[in-house]
This record gives C-alpha cells, sequence and structure tokens, in this order.
C-alpha cells in the first residue's frame, strides 16, 4: 500500500546557533558544519521534496541564517513552488538580508521569543544582547509587512509573563502567536525541573491563551501547545508517525520528527544515499510507528487512537523505557502514576539552573 | 473585533495566503502560514471573487448569479467560509 505524501518538510540547514536555549529542539548530539549538506543538495533535497508532494518548506535549524546560502536556498525553494517559511531567532538577520529574502519570495517568518525583557529572554537564551538584537529585526519584519509568527516557548521562568507576551505579538504585529509550552525531550529533559510549570501556571496558561484569543480575534490568532504532564490525553506526535511531515537534519539524515535520534534502535536513512521518497515511503524507521496498527493496549481500543495515535513515541522512551508504550502523560496509561509524581516533586523543588545547549 | 463582515467590507487574502494548485494530489488549496487548506468548489468560487475591491454584498450576489441560488442560503455559506477564514488572519478586510 503507498503511504499519502507529505505535506510539509522541516530541513534543519545547521545546527549552529547563536543561541543555546536549555529546550532547544535539536539532538543532544549536535552535528557539526563539516558534515552540513552543501547549496546543491540541499537544493536537490527541496525539489524531490516538491515533487514528492511537500507544499511548505521550514528552513530551520540551528539558526538557519547562520547559513550564508540562505537566500540562495530560499530562492530555489520559491522558484519551484514551495511555500518558503524561515523559523529563526532573528540573530544574524540584517536589514539587507531581510531585503533579499523578501526580493527572492520568502512567504514567512516564524520567530522565536525566549522572554519579554533582556534580563529574561537572555538568560534563557544564553545570549547576551540577544534579546535587544531581535527586537530590531522583528520590527524590520514587521516594517516590511513579512507575515510573521511569533512563537513563545513557554515554561515555568517565563509563563508569568504571558500577558506581556500576547500584548508583545500584538505590537510587532504578529498575525500569530504560538504559546507552546515546552515538551520534555532531548535537550527540554534534561532542564526539566527547572521548567517544569507549576498546576497553577498550568491552569493559568489555558485560561490566559482562551480569554486573549477571544479578545483578539480576527487580529491576532493563537495556537497553543498546552504543558501535556498536566493533560488528561497525550499530543499527536507529527500528526501521526510518517503521515504528513518530515524532517530532514543538518546532514542530511531523514527523520519522522526532530526527536526522533533519542529513539536508539532506530536506523535513520540519509539522502545522500537515498532518495527522499524511497526513503518516506520504505524506511523502516518511518514505517515504526505508521498508523494505529502497532499499537499496545490500552490505545488499541481506545476511542482516542486516531486523534492522538498514542502520543509522542520519544516521551514514552523517556518516560516508560520504550518507544512504543502508551504516552505515560495520557491519564489512561499504566505508567501514569509516575508523571502524577514528577508533578508533585519537580515544579516545587527543581532548581532554576539551567543545562544550556553546546556542542 | 467581530469576525463578521458587513456588507460594504472589501475582503482580501493578505500577503503569505494565497490560492494554488497542489499538482501531486489534483486539488487546489489554500497556502496559509504553516497551513494547507484544502478546497472545495464552493470554497474555490468564494476566493476566486475576493480580491480586496469586490464587497461582501457583491461577492454574494455574483456568486448567486451565477449559480443560480437565493442570495440569501449563500450570504449565510459565504459569512460563514470568510469568518472561519478571518479567525485565523487568513483574511483580512478593507472598508
Amino acid at each position: 500500500m503507498s503511504t499519502p505524501a507529505p505535506i510539509a518538510m522541516l530541513a534543519e540547514l545547521t545546527h549552529r546557533c547563536p543561541l543555546s536555549c536549555p529546550y532547544c529542539s535539536n539532538p543532544v548530539e549536535l552535528e557539526r558544519k563539516e558534515t552540513e549538506l552543501d547549496t546543491d543538495t540541499w537544493k536537490d533535497v527541496f525539489k524531490q521534496a516538491h515533487a514528492l508532494g511537500v507544499l511548505q518548506l521550514h528552513l530551520s535549524g540551528g539558526e538557519p541564517a547562520s547559513r550564508r546560502d540562505l537566500e540562495e536556498l530560499t530562492e530555489y525553494a520559491s522558484q519551484i513552488g514551495l511555500y518558503t517559511n524561515l523559523i529563526t531567532s532573528g540573530i544574524g538577520l540584517t536589514p539587507k538580508r531581510l531585503d533579499r529574502l523578501e526580493e527572492v519570495g520568502l512567504d514567512h517568518v516564524q520567530m522565536s521569543l525566549q522572554g519579554t525583557n533582556a534580563a529574561l529572554a537572555d538568560h534563557i537564551g544564553g545570549y547576551r544582547g540577544g534579546f535587544d538584537r531581535k527586537m530590531i529585526v522583528a520590527r524590520e519584519i514587521r516594517d516590511r509587512g513579512i507575515p510573521l509568527t511569533l512563537n513563545a516557548v513557554m515554561h515555568r521562568q517565563n509563563l508569568d509573563d504571558l500577558d506581556r507576551t500576547i500584548e508583545m505579538a500584538v505590537e510587532l504585529g504578529a498575525r500569530r502567536l504560538e504559546v507552546a509550552c515546552v515538551q520534555f525531550h532531548g535537550w527540554a529533559l534534561k532542564n526539566r525541573a527547572a521548567l517544569l510549570p507549576t498546576r497553577e501556571q498550568a491552569l493559568a496558561v489555558k485560561d490566559t491563551v482562551a480569554k486573549a484569543a477571544q479578545r483578539l480575534q480576527g487580529v491576532l490568532a493563537f495556537d497553543f501547545v498546552p504543558p501535556d504532564y498536566y493533560a488528561d490525553f497525550p499530543k499527536a506526535c507529527m500528526g501521526g508517525w510518517g503521515s504528513t511531515g518530515l524532517n530532514v537534519t543538518p546532514d542530511g539524515t531523514v527523520l519522522p520528527c526532530h526527536a526522533a535520534q533519542t529513539i536508539k534502535h532506530l536506523q535513520f536513512d540519509n539522502v545522500q544515499s537515498k532518495t527522499l521518497a524511497e526513503i518516506w515511503q520504505n524506511s523502516p524507521a518511518f514505517n515504526a510507528y505508521r498508523g494505529t496498527d502497532w499499537l499496545p493496549e490500552p490505545c488499541q481500543s481506545c476511542e482516542r487512537k486516531e486523534i492522538d495515535f498514542g502520543g509522542c513515541r520519544c516521551q514514552a522512551l523517556a518516560l516508560a523505557g520504550d518507544a512504543a508504550a502508551t504516552d505515560p502523560v495520557c491519564r489512561k496509561s499504566p505508567l501514569h502514576a509516575q508523571v502524577s509524581a514528577i508533578l508533585q516533586e519537580e515544579p516545587e523543588a527543581g532548581s532554576n539552573d539551567l543545562i544550556y545547549r553546546k556542542l | 473585533m467581530t469576525l463578521e463582515l458587513r456588507q460594504t467590507d472589501r475582503p482580501y487574502l493578505p500577503r503569505g495566503v494565497r490560492v494554488q494548485r497542489d499538482e501531486v494530489r489534483d486539488r487546489t488549496v489554500l497556502m496559509a502560514p504553516e497551513k494547507v487548506i484544502e478546497l472545495d468548489q464552493i470554497g474555490m468560487a468564494i476566493l476566486s471573487r475576493v480580491d480586496g475591491s469586490a464587497r461582501f454584498s457583491e461577492i454574494v450576489q455574483d456568486l448567486a448569479a451565477t449559480y443560480n441560488a437565493p442570495a440569501e442560503q449563500i450570504e449565510t455559506d459565504v459569512q460563514r467560509f470568510l469568518q472561519t477564514l478571518r479567525s485565523r488572519v487568513y483574511l483580512m478586510v478593507r472598508e
């Protein structure tokens, strides 16, 4: 049976980044510059992706502006008909580079927000001066009219600033605000005790987002990623493993999701040795958790199995020690008590000290 | 702000939102930031008239005339469709 084609591709052009956020979605073992795909190989990957059925290309990193060929890659992607989205911290973008990106057809920018002021944001990002530079770039983007989404990654140390975050999104002319509570795998898992929200925060964030979404309808759209340790049901990882999206790392490794390399027994193929279509269709890693046939109980007989597909595989591995288990954040998981125990302890007792990502 | 379009409003797709062919799946889609929405015949008929100069009332009248359907029913459908897009800021209006 042929698998439906992917809609979106996340191209992690590089793992290099001036920031070192303690919840970085890059793997704990970062890839070095020397191993990055060159310009022509990336173009070929984009072309293959487009032919396969990908409509939207997310140019990400690390910080994609660390690649000097970002403009050239964007131009090529745009020319072949891909919708181009730049996922950036803003650091490394200049008025001149933004002019060029606009000229070559960049469709949209998603900018990360670590905090609402320099002290907090630079502490979280581990980069002094980062916040001020980000704000300059954000205003440049706004003044050009480039469609902007702000991605505010939220956790215990900045959740109390949510109201100001929302105000800032409006001031910066963003059309959309992602209130993305940190998901705990990779670097974030190392920092869980410092980042896990309190129960009060988890309740408040839901309410604040709902009210703001109502108040700002038609002006600012919200995407809300709730803190899933406090949720009743898990999130559908990638909308279902290998169903709509794929991720290519800086060296060309193709993953079903950006954290999939935490699942050590999976073998991932690389665009340097196989075609993207072949990998999407036939790679054992993509087929490992595709669909619902592989699901264990209680998922298999659960009415939500086509909604959340058993939750996040990486989280199942991290918490249950088995990537094929029910995601323990689900209240139906036999291991859910473990999550409750973590929530009892860490938000109160956890220190605020951060372990920053580094090579 | 209410999402409801007034008769004189002139809706438009803002920068970063466009109607596009999806050749691989042989369909037409609305492309928006980090979102792809499949359009059916009705959606395509409505959006082909959304150009930033046609007023809401004119779009409804044109559709009613083209499809020989009661304007009241068309207006309800168009209003609902455009409001859904407006709620995500995939659609904006000029007065």
